[in-house]
């Protein structure tokens, strides 16, 4: 059913596959359902996350490992290519305007950076007050920076991307959180444009479609530089 | 601490200021104040940031602000949310239908290509501004940074998207004259700027000047346009009033 709807879209974007070969990643990680990541991608290599199970929201955020004050935006990204969604060729944008990764391969064909990370504050708003104590992807991003010794806190959490995660925008102008378009085994690829910190909470969200009601494990894998 | 409303008479004037073409501004809004920016010559454009003036750790959130209402702009009934499930501020009035949130702001290097590059030694007061540098100065006076500036609201400004995401601008969205009331149900620190939107097409450099009038508020009703635009606004809304409790 999702396939058909897919595919009768006119504005399905094409969807670009990678000829790198998994045996040959440098690193390959599984991030459990639900859990933070934090790592380095260094400048040339290649950055891949797939979606092992479908329809699992990844919460990304990157920074400039030199410089940790500049930062992915979502707006700088969002205006300079003119256009909402993330997918093949989107060059993602720091606040500084420079491109810190480039979009490179992409099965799942369109991403999200205007839904932000789900928090036990929103949660309330959200959902409803008894929603507070469920596990966030605020929490993971704020526990993973803490332990990280890194030197970032909350103020260096700005609007993130949201990998295989569809939210549709009409145009008169409503958001909705629709069900997902990726699928089992999905993925999207990224070339570093310079040294990045990657963050990454793996949603553990059980309130809304993002991760079809039920979180599901991602993998990381790195390549190169070539 | 919190200054009471109590004593004042709503719709009474507080202060006003006049924001010329281009400026940047910052400055304390309380709780239980409104706040009316007005579009002086049309085509005006202000660039807005929130942050609590008690723990500037909590600001405005752009997401948060649009999945709770299930918009990607703003209007009357609208709210507009801190990342800590709090309302800054509720869109009370609007004469305009429309505010961008997810364009962002200028910044120096497209406002030189896009106009030339100026500077004070020649022109004065009357050399280009961008709004990221705009925003910066302001929130430097605070001890807030780059860190600090997020995804910011563009009010007046009026950027819809496609069924495939593309963008448009929509020239000559806001009159002469048209205005939105802010109403503040927190102590916010308010940054402004009236730079040109990132995205507005003018070949020419012309930002527009904007009025905006600090005035006493009526209390929040029980059936309040914002409070019960949709249960998520009365869940944040009693959010907020823990706060002040």
């Amino acid at each position: 059913m999702r396939e058909a709807a897919y595919m009768e879209d006119a504005h399905a974007p094409t969807l670009i596959e990678s000829r790198r070969d998994p045996t040959n990643a440098s690193l390959n990680d599984i991030i459990p359902a639900g859990e933070p990541w934090l790592g380095v991608v260094c400048r040339g290599q290649t950055f891949r996350i797939v979606d092992i199970e479908g329809n699992q929201a990844v919460d990304t955020l990157f920074f400039n490992a030199a410089n940790s004050e500049e930062r992915y935006s979502a707006s700088d990204t969002i205006r300079s290519q003119g256009r909402l969604y993330l997918t093949t060729g989107t060059q993602l944008l720091s606040n500084d305007g420079n491109v810190m990764l480039t979009i490179t391969a992409d099965t799942c064909g369109r991403h999200d950076t205007l839904g932000g990370a789900c928090s036990a504050e929103s949660n309330t708003v959200r959902y409803a007050l008894e929603k507070r104590h469920m596990h966030s992807c605020r929490d993971n991003f704020l526990l993973a920076l803490a332990r990280s010794g890194v030197g970032l806190t909350k103020r260096d959490l700005p609007s993130n991307i949201n990998f295989f995660m569809n939210v549709p925008v009409t145009p008169d102008g409503k958001l909705t959180f629709a069900d997902g378009i990726s699928a089992a085994g999905r993925y999207v690829e990224m070339r570093a444009e310079m040294d990045v910190i990657v963050l990454i909470s793996n949603c553990p969200q059980l309130n809304n479609p993002c991760n079809a009601y039920n979180p599901t494990p991602v993998r990381v894998m790195v390549w190169g530089p070539d | 601490m919190c200054a009471m409303v109590s004593d004042r008479v709503p719709d009474q004037l507080l202060w006003e200021e006049h924001l010329h073409s281009g400026a940047h501004w910052s400055g304390l809004v309380r709780r239980g104040v409104r706040l009316r920016i007005t579009d002086l010559e049309g085509g005006a454009n202000v660039s807005a940031l929130f942050f609590n003036h008690e723990e500037r750790l909590e600001r405005y959130n752009m997401a948060d602000t649009l999945k709770a209402q299930h918009t990607a702009y703003l209007t009357a009934g609208h709210v507009c949310y801190s990342d800590m499930g709090r309302v800054f501020c509720s869109v009370i009035a609007d004469t305009c239908g429309w505010h961008d949130t997810f364009c962002g702001v200028s910044n120096a290097a497209m406002v030189a290509a896009r106009f030339g590059k100026t500077r004070f030694q020649e022109q004065r007061n009357d050399y280009y501004k961008n709004g990221f540098d705009s925003l910066l100065n302001e929130m430097g006076k605070y001890g807030l940074g780059k860190r600090d500036l997020v995804s910011n609201i563009n009010f007046f400004s009026k950027v819809t998207a496609d069924d495939a995401g593309d963008l448009r601008f929509h020239v000559n969205h806001s009159k002469e004259g048209s205005y939105v009331d802010l109403r503040f149900e927190m102590n916010t620190l308010v940054m402004l700027s009236t730079c040109q939107h990132p995205l507005d097409p003018s070949l020419e450099y012309e930002p527009r000047p904007v009025q905006v009038s600090a005035i006493a508020a009526a209390p929040v009703a029980a059936d309040d346009l914002c409070r019960t635009k949709c249960p998520e606004n009365t869940r944040g809304f009693r959010n907020t009033e823990m706060l002040y409790a």
